[in-house]
């Protein structure tokens, strides 16, 4: 079994165990990506964070990880309404923010996501 | 892709068996093809949305939370069985208080649970293209 | 609509659930271990009712495998697996009481 900072994942880079996850693991994840999410003056570094913060809070109350669209309305609504487009999420996780930024928050891969 | 109108029939309390819980990962998939989804609680099934649940002490999932979420995917037709709410000596005030955004009446919250007898039940079953029982 | 029944009805309440919510012109067909419900002693009144109206089947295969084809009550009507086919057919929408 492949390992993140001795934190197993499976064999798409997500998290076996969600408890495992800390902020180091998603660095380091992320890194693999070409993506800095360690440095504060990185390019889109808060605004990567922020979604993250809300992927977590989200699976936190609701015990899944979201489809896209429901993500892009729960980022419009908690983060400004310009921000609530997939494309904007596109921005900041080109491999789809399903794909990506449930990776690097340490959720698993959204239900119905291909 | 055409919309069809499938129903999910709950028939089964959330943790003795892996029923509800797959029941509830097909519905996520259904909806994630933006397919018309309703859902029915009969027998057991209704303690599935029952309030209150606690899993520390079983260490599993408490997949309850997720039915709180099915608004945002645009499930909000959830029919609960009047009769088998009853025969478990439950009323509404036991059920969650389960909610969606009407986006065609100002995002205004509504509920998404409606008690139904077992003939109104009937009648939305054979409005259905696609019944699955779970 | 066609209502399939596989569980045994000493064993689940499966075939309850189905006759509670069945409408006037659906049709049950009793398969693997439901077809222990279609035997005579077995009968609940409702699907007795049913089976007057000739709305009730059992899978041949199923009752033959238990032992129990002499048991079978009257009016239950026996299908092979074309037979299924031609009740999914012709009633639409199938619901499954597992």
């Amino acid at each position: 079994m492949a390992d993140i900072l001795g934190a197993e994942v499976d064999e798409e880079g997500f998290l076996v165990n969600l408890k495992d996850w800390t902020k180091e693991i998603a660095v380091e994840m992320a890194k693999g990506d070409d993506i800095d999410l360690a440095d504060e003056n990185a390019d889109l570094f808060h605004e990567r964070w922020d979604v993250l913060n809300l992927l977590r809070d989200y699976f936190e109350e609701y015990q899944i990880a979201p489809a896209v669209r429901v993500l892009t309305k729960a980022v419009g609504k908690k983060l400004g309404k310009d921000k609530g487009s997939s494309k904007y999420l596109y921005t900041l996780f080109p491999y789809g923010p399903g794909k990506q930024g449930c990776k690097f928050a340490g959720l698993p891969k959204p239900t119905g996501c291909i | 892709m055409a919309i069809k109108k499938f129903m999910y029939l709950n028939r089964k309390a959330s943790y003795g068996t892996a029923y509800a819980i797959e029941s509830l990962e097909v519905v996520l998939i259904a909806a994630a093809f933006d397919q018309d989804v309703s859902l029915a609680f009969i027998d057991d099934g209704v303690y599935q949305i029952v309030e209150g649940q606690n899993t520390d002490g079983i260490g599993m999932k408490n997949f309850s939370k997720t039915f709180h979420a099915l608004g945002d995917y645009d499930i909000n037709k959830l029919y609960v069985s009047a009769e088998s709410l009853e025969e478990r000596g439950l009323t509404a005030d036991d059920l969650m208080p389960l909610v969606y955004e009407d986006e065609d009446d100002d995002w205004e919250e509504k509920p998404s649970v409606k008690i139904v007898s077992n003939a109104e039940l009937t009648k939305i079953m054979s409005e259905q293209d696609v019944c699955l029982s779970f | 609509m066609l209502h399939t029944v596989n569980k045994s009805s000493f064993e689940r309440n499966s075939l309850q659930s189905c006759l509670n919510t069945i409408d006037d012109t659906s049709v049950i067909l009793l398969i693997e271990d439901g077809v222990i419900s279609a035997a005579k002693n077995a009968n609940s009144s409702m699907l007795a009712d049913l089976a007057t109206q000739g709305r009730v089947y059992a899978l041949q295969g199923d009752v033959d495998a238990r032992g129990i084809s002499s048991k079978v009550a009257d009016n239950i009507k026996l299908v092979d697996y074309a037979g299924f086919v031609d009740l999914v057919v012709e009633h639409g929408t199938a619901v499954s009481w597992v």
